[in-house]
Formats: C-alpha cells, sequence, structure tokens
C-alpha cells in the first residue's frame, strides 16, 4: 500500500506474467542495470528495492519478484496483497503469453484495491523481428482496461526506467492510511521493546 | 516434474511451509506440493464464500455479514507469542518482511465462573481481582522470583536447583492456593494439563519468563501477536522463502501418491501420471494415512459476532483459557477472538473460536462454557475433526510426518513439532542465530 510521510511513498510492486517473460531481468536492470542472457533464476534475491524522485515526491518501490512461483500457477495470493503498483509483463514475441497476461489483469481487477497502478509491459522488444504481438493490439487492450502501456527491452534497457518512472508519477499522492498499519518484526532485543514497534 | 529432490513436501500447511523453508535455506532441493488449488491446507484462511461452502453446503452467507473477501477466517487459529519461537524463526529467516503484525488486545483466564486479566508480573499479580489480599502478595512473591531468575545466574536461584525441584514443590514454598497454581500453570505457562507439577520446575519458570517477556515486548494488553489477514498469511510467506531459495511449487496436485522401494524406503512421488524422485518425504498426516493413527478429536465453534467479548475490556482480539479443573474437564478449553482490527473481518464484525479436546461422544455440548461467555453470535458453525500422529519410524522409512493441530490457542506446541521434525530430518537443531537477511537485497 503506497504510503505518505514526508512527500515520501512506499510502494509495493509486483510482477506478474508469464514464466520467460523477463520479469527478473527488468527489476534486474531497473536495480542494478544489469542484464544477463541466461538468467537463471537467482536464488535469494526476490524483494528488492529502489528509490525514485519524481516531481513532487520521492518514491520507495518495494518490488516483489515471483521467486518462481508462476511457473505451476502456484503464486500465493499473499504476493499481490496490498500492492500499490503491478507490471504485468509478456514476451512480445510470443502470443500465448499476451493471452495469459490479460489472465494476469483479471485476476488483479477481481483482487480489488482499485487505485493500483498498472503497467502493462511488452517485454523484449530488441527481438523485433520476432515480434508476434503487434503495439497496437496491446495498447488498446492496456487502454480499454485502465492499464497504460510500453514496450520494453530489459537487454538494451529501453523504456526500463521510464516505466517505472511512469508508475511512480501515476500513484496517488493522496491515499488514506490502511486502517491502523502494523508492524513489522525485527531483530532487537526485549530492551529495546519501544523501538522494535516500528510501523510502515 | 521428472527430476530428483533431496526432500519432497506434500501439503501446504504452517508445519510443511515452515520445514519447507527451512530446509530450502539449507541448500536442499526441495519439491512442495499440495492437492488443494490453495496454500495452507488445514491452516488456511476463508473467505466468508469459503466458510459458508464448508459449513452449510449450497447456502449463501445473508448479506448482512457484508464482502466475502473481508474475511479471513483462520481454520487454525493460534496466536504468536511475541518472544516465542515462531517470532524467533519468522525473524531469523527474514519472513517478517513479508507479514505485518498487531499486537493482540488481552489475555484472560477463566476462574470461577468470571473471566479475568491473566496477571503476568509481581505488580499485576498485585492488582489482580483472581486473588484475595493475602494471596495477591504471595503470588507476587512468587512473580518476582520468577522475573529475577536466571539461569546463568546462580544468585537468583535462592538455593534451589529448578532442574530437581518439582514445580508444585516450587510453589508450595510461596503457599500458593489451587485456584492461583491454575491460572499459572494453564493461562501463563500454557500448560495443556497438570503433569507439569510434578515435572521439575525449570521448564515451568521458563515458560512465565517467556509470557511476561512477551507482554513487555509490545506493551500490549497480552503477550499475544497475531499477522493482519490472518494466520493463513503465515504458511504463504514460508513457502515465499522456501521458492526464494530454489523450492519449487506445484499446487493442485491430485493424488500425490508416495512410492516406496523394496526396503520400504521413500523413492519418490507420483502424481499425474509422473514420478518426481526423491530421498525424503515431509507431509501432513493426510498424505500418508497408513502411517499415522489417531490420538484424539478436536470439536470447536466458529462464531461471527457483532461485538466484543463481554467482560473483556472490549478487547477486539483476545485469549481466554478455560482451565480443565474450572469447567470438571480432563482438558482445557480455548476461546480466540479476532476481528476487523486484524484485517480478518469487515467493520464491526468478530470472529470467536472456542475449542477443545473432545472428551465425549457429544462434543457440541462440551463446548457450552466457552460459548457462554460470547454473548449474542450472528452466526455459529460446530465442527470437529481428528487428531493424528505418525507411528513410522523416519530412519527406516524416510518419511517425516507432521503431528496434526491441536485445540490450543497458542503456537507453543506447533512450533516444538516443526524444530522436532527438523531436527530428525537433518539431524541438526535449528540454528536460530543464523543470519539469512541476504534474501533480502534491498539496498539499505
Ligand atoms: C493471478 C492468478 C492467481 C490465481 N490464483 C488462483 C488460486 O489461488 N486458486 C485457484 O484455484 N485458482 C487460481 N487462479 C486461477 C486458476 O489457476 C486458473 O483458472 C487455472 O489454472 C486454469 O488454467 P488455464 O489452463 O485456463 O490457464 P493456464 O495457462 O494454466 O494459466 C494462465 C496464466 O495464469 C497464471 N496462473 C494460473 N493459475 C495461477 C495461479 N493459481 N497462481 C498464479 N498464477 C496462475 C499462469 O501463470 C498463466 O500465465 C489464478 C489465476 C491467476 C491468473
Ligand atoms: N532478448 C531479450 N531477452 C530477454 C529480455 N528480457 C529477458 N530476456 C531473457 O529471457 C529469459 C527469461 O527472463 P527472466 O527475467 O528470467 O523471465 P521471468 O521468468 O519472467 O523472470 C532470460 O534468458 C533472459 O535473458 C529482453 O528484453 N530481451
Ligand atoms: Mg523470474
Amino acid at each position: 500500500m503506497a504510503t505518505i510521510g514526508h512527500s515520501n511513498i512506499n510502494a509495493k510492486l509486483v510482477l506478474l506474467g508469464d514464466m520467460g517473460a523477463g520479469k527478473s531481468s527488468l527489476v534486474l536492470r531497473f536495480v542494478k542495470g544489469q542484464f544477463l542472457e541466461f538468467q537463471e533464476s537467482t536464488i535469494g534475491a526476490a524483494f528488492f528495492s529502489q528509490t525514485l524522485a519524481v516531481n513532487d515526491a520521492t518514491v520507495k518501490f518495494e518490488i516483489w519478484d515471483t521467486a518462481g512461483q508462476e511457473r505451476y500457477h502456484s503464486l500465493a495470493p499473499m504476493y499481490y496483497r496490498g500492492a500499490a503498483a503491478a507490471i504485468i509483463v509478456y514476451d512480445m514475441t510470443n502470443a500465448g503469453s499476451f493471452a495469459r497476461a490479460k489472465k494476469w489483469v483479471q485476476e488483479l481487477q477481481k483482487q480489488g484495491n482499485p487505485n493500483m497502478v498498472m503497467a502493462l509491459a511488452g517485454n523484449k522488444v530488441d527481438l523485433e523481428e520476432k515480434r508476434s504481438v503487434s503495439a497496437e493490439e496491446a495498447r488498446s487492450y492496456a487502454e480499454e482496461n485502465g492499464l497504460f502501456f510500453m514496450e520494453t527491452s530489459a537487454k538494451t534497457a529501453t523504456n526500463v526506467n521510464d516505466i517505472f518512472y511512469e508508475i511512480a508519477k501515476r500513484l496517488p499522492r493522496a491515499q488514506p492510511p490502511q486502517n491502523p498499519a502494523g508492524m513489522v518484526l525485527v531483530d532487537r532485543p526485549t530492551e529495546a521493546a519501544r523501538a522494535s514497534t516500528c510501523c510502515s | 516434474m521428472d527430476e530428483e529432490y533431496d526432500v519432497i513436501v506434500l501439503g501446504t500447511g504452517l508445519k510443511e511451509c515452515i520445514l519447507s523453508g527451512l530446509l530450502s535455506v539449507d541448500g536442499l532441493k526441495v519439491l512442495h506440493m499440495d492437492r488443494n488449488d490453495y496454500y495452507g491446507g488445514e491452516s488456511a484462511s476463508l473467505n466468508l464464500n469459503q466458510l459458508w461452502k464448508r459449513f452449510r453446503g449450497n447456502d449463501q452467507p445473508p448479506a448482512h455479514l457484508g464482502s466475502s473477501r473481508d474475511y479471513n477466517v483462520d481454520m487454525m487459529p493460534k496466536f504468536m507469542m511475541a518472544n516465542g519461537t515462531l517470532v524467533r524463526v519468522l525473524i531469523h529467516t527474514d519472513v517478517t518482511k513479508y507479514l505485518y503484525f498487531k499486537a493482540v488486545d488481552g489475555s484472560y483466564v477463566y476462574n470461577k465462573g468470571k473471566i479475568h486479566k491473566v496477571p503476568a508480573t509481581d505488580m499485576e499479580a498485585l492488582k489482580s481481582p483472581l486473588m484475595g489480599l493475602f494471596e495477591k502478595r504471595r503470588a507476587g512473591k512468587f512473580f518476582m522470583y520468577v522475573q529475577n531468575y536466571e539461569e546463568s545466574d546462580p544468585k537468583t536461584h535462592q538455593g534451589m536447583d529448578l532442574t530437581r525441584v518439582t514445580t508444585r514443590d516450587l510453589i508450595s514454598k510461596y503457599g500458593l492456593d489451587d485456584n492461583t497454581v491454575d491460572f499459572i500453570g494453564h493461562a501463563v505457562a500454557l500448560h495443556r494439563d497438570d503433569h507439569y507439577l510434578n515435572e521439575p520446575a525449570l521448564d515451568t519458570v521458563m515458560r512465565m519468563k517467556l509470557y511476561s517477556e512477551s507482554v513487555a515486548r509490545f506493551q500490549g494488553g497480552s503477550p499475544y501477536i497475531y499477522p493482519l489477514y490472518g494466520l493463513g498469511e503465515l504458511p504463504q510467506a514460508f513457502a515465499r522463502l522456501s521458492a526464494v531459495y530454489g523450492g519449487t511449487y506445484m499446487l493442485n496436485k491430485p493424488e500425490c501418491k508416495v512410492e516406496f522401494d523394496e526396503e520400504g524406503k521413500v523413492r519418490g512421488v507420483t502424481s499425474e501420471g509422473e514420478t518426481a524422485q526423491c530421498k525424503k518425504v515431509v507431509c501432513d498426516p493426510s498424505y500418508l494415512p497408513n502411517k499415522v493413527r489417531k490420538v484424539g478429536k478436536v470439536a470447536r465453534a466458529i462464531c461471527i459476532m457483532s461485538h466484543p467479548i463481554p467482560n473483556t475490556n472490549d478487547s477486539h482480539s483476545v485469549q481466554i483459557i478455560l482451565p480443565q479443573k474450572q469447567l470438571g474437564r480432563k482438558s482445557d478449553m480455548y476461546v480466540f477472538c479476532c476481528s476487523y482490527s486484524h484485517n480478518v473481518a469487515p467493520k464491526g464484525k468478530f470472529i470467536a473460536f472456542v475449542s477443545t479436546e473432545a472428551e465425549t461422544d457429544n462434543p457440541q455440548s462440551e463446548l457450552k462454557p466457552g460459548i457462554d461467555v460470547l454473548g449474542p453470535v450472528d452466526e455459529l458453525f460446530f465442527d470437529t475433526y481428528d487428531r493424528y500422529e505418525p507411528v513410522n519410524e523416519p530412519s527406516l522409512d524416510n518419511c517425516f510426518i507432521s503431528t496434526s493441530y491441536d485445540a490450543t490457542t497458542h503456537f507453543e506446541s506447533t512450533v516444538t513439532d516443526v524444530l522436532n521434525m527438523y531436527t530428525m530430518i537433518t539431524g541438526k537443531a535449528v540454528d536460530l542465530s543464523v543470519d539469512l537477511s541476504a534474501a533480502s537485497a534491498a539496498e539499505e
């Protein structure tokens, strides 16, 4: 949930889409500026944070990658609970992955959070010669469903920062604080009890 | 699926998910399957439609109860001790970053037909209406002894070796009456029966310390915390941990038949005609019904209400323990109540559970004293489930089966089972001091 504090916004952002569409690669490009041709699912890395400054606010994204649980359709509902933003990724060289991206959009619409900012990313735009989903088709689908659309390449970095930046701009600036926020547990000794009830 | 794994875990209940997470973090190759298409197995949280489907068949939930998806009704309701072992496991696996918690408002005990706040310290004991004037002072002294007790500092032992002195002898030194002993033993030390009285007192003293230190940790009215959106979040969070460390997840896998070789050792698991090979299987009792026996039955009532439980100082979340003796029973009864303040129900609604080990052929009526403390309820569902424990020899068949969840409304027995299983599987104790913060590749 996006929360406000001194014009700082914390926003949970989730990536959804077919295995192989390039979700992890987009995160890696955005967070670390890297691209790996044979990106193996990186063990231990499924939670990143990255801060972006937009005109009037500093947005700290907590980015959740799927940890491979999408592979056998076993993603847990907690994954997208409370997400302020989602990037639904398809591989523009693979029409099936576009069809399944639409299912994710439906699922997210069902799950609620009407304020969620949703982006549709047609990834691997560097492979233009293998294109099988046209930009027009994707764009009109996105418009009809209230998403914004960009074609990206994690390989060449095309539109990668842009898509996160655009999300940051669109995040609602004044979201009602969630019904009394819970606490995140941290490892502190009992003596520091007060401090450990740090609130999100 | 035709690959070879170190461990295949069957069922995504909390225990199985914690084990899956710990084993993946250890570097083992884990495949985790569930026959259901959702996480949590017997410890899932249900929305209102799912709750109705389970207990009311084809009926629709009435509109006045609000939106189905505002409900997260635990099928295995339990609170977590703020300083307890589960919290340590959560922190050391860094699973905490997926979860938000809130303190539980109240911890109460049923005594002579009334409910009272459970005193946790000498100061609270002195104020508690649970005891008469002189008893309060005696109890205060006993609490003081427990608070000051440090295992490593003999000066605090007052000449008693608590690994030898029984709880009964320790308590009789302070001259406490049976009523006081009852609430201390069952509502503070969380013993489920009275065996502890004849056991070395150290265990009880450490449990009492855990209780009061947990109360102190968040300055709430109880030693307990509970996740927003219900306990169903916990198995999902540990499953995510396991996946982050390379575990493979497959829900909605029918059958999940465990295969054995000629020597009776586990060989793999078959589902939908494919067999995944493995060295070990970890599962809940429902996946290996021939290797478990029934050890009891839990009876419970699940209630939806529009008010907090009376006489709990308007607690929006509360545990009430009804000690066996107070009810003339062999086992304690537990009341668990949670509400919209933990995001498990829509605004104004409360979910209460009354549970106990069934002792008769009419478990519904056994629950009456617990249900009576709730006041009027909007809806009430009765349920019973059998409890199983493994009877196999894991060293012979490499099958590690969890014990069914008990009727308690806290986690201490659950985590003990998990940690014992981990030790059996890996031959080592969980190192709760390992730093796994690498799981979070955050820049700060
Ligand atoms: C985001 C999402 C979450 C879902 N969660 C559940 C659930 O918790 N319980 C349930 O019973 N049904 C869930 N479903 C629906 C159910 O899994 C599908 O209807 C079922 O898999 C039918 O598959 P299919 O052959 O039509 O499409 P498939 O080709 O099997 O799947 C279509 C796309 O949806 C995704 N997907 C499908 N199922 C899931 C899933 N369970 N979790 C994550 N991604 C999934 C896949 O990654 C795939 O890209 C979910 C669907 C989606 C899109
Ligand atoms: N050519 C090209 N390959 C990409 C791009 N993004 C990802 N890949 C490759 O696609 C494969 C799958 O990417 P990955 O990020 O693991 O996908 P995920 O399963 O959605 O997380 C990897 O081999 C990546 O190197 C891209 O923009 N262009
Ligand atoms: Mg990935």
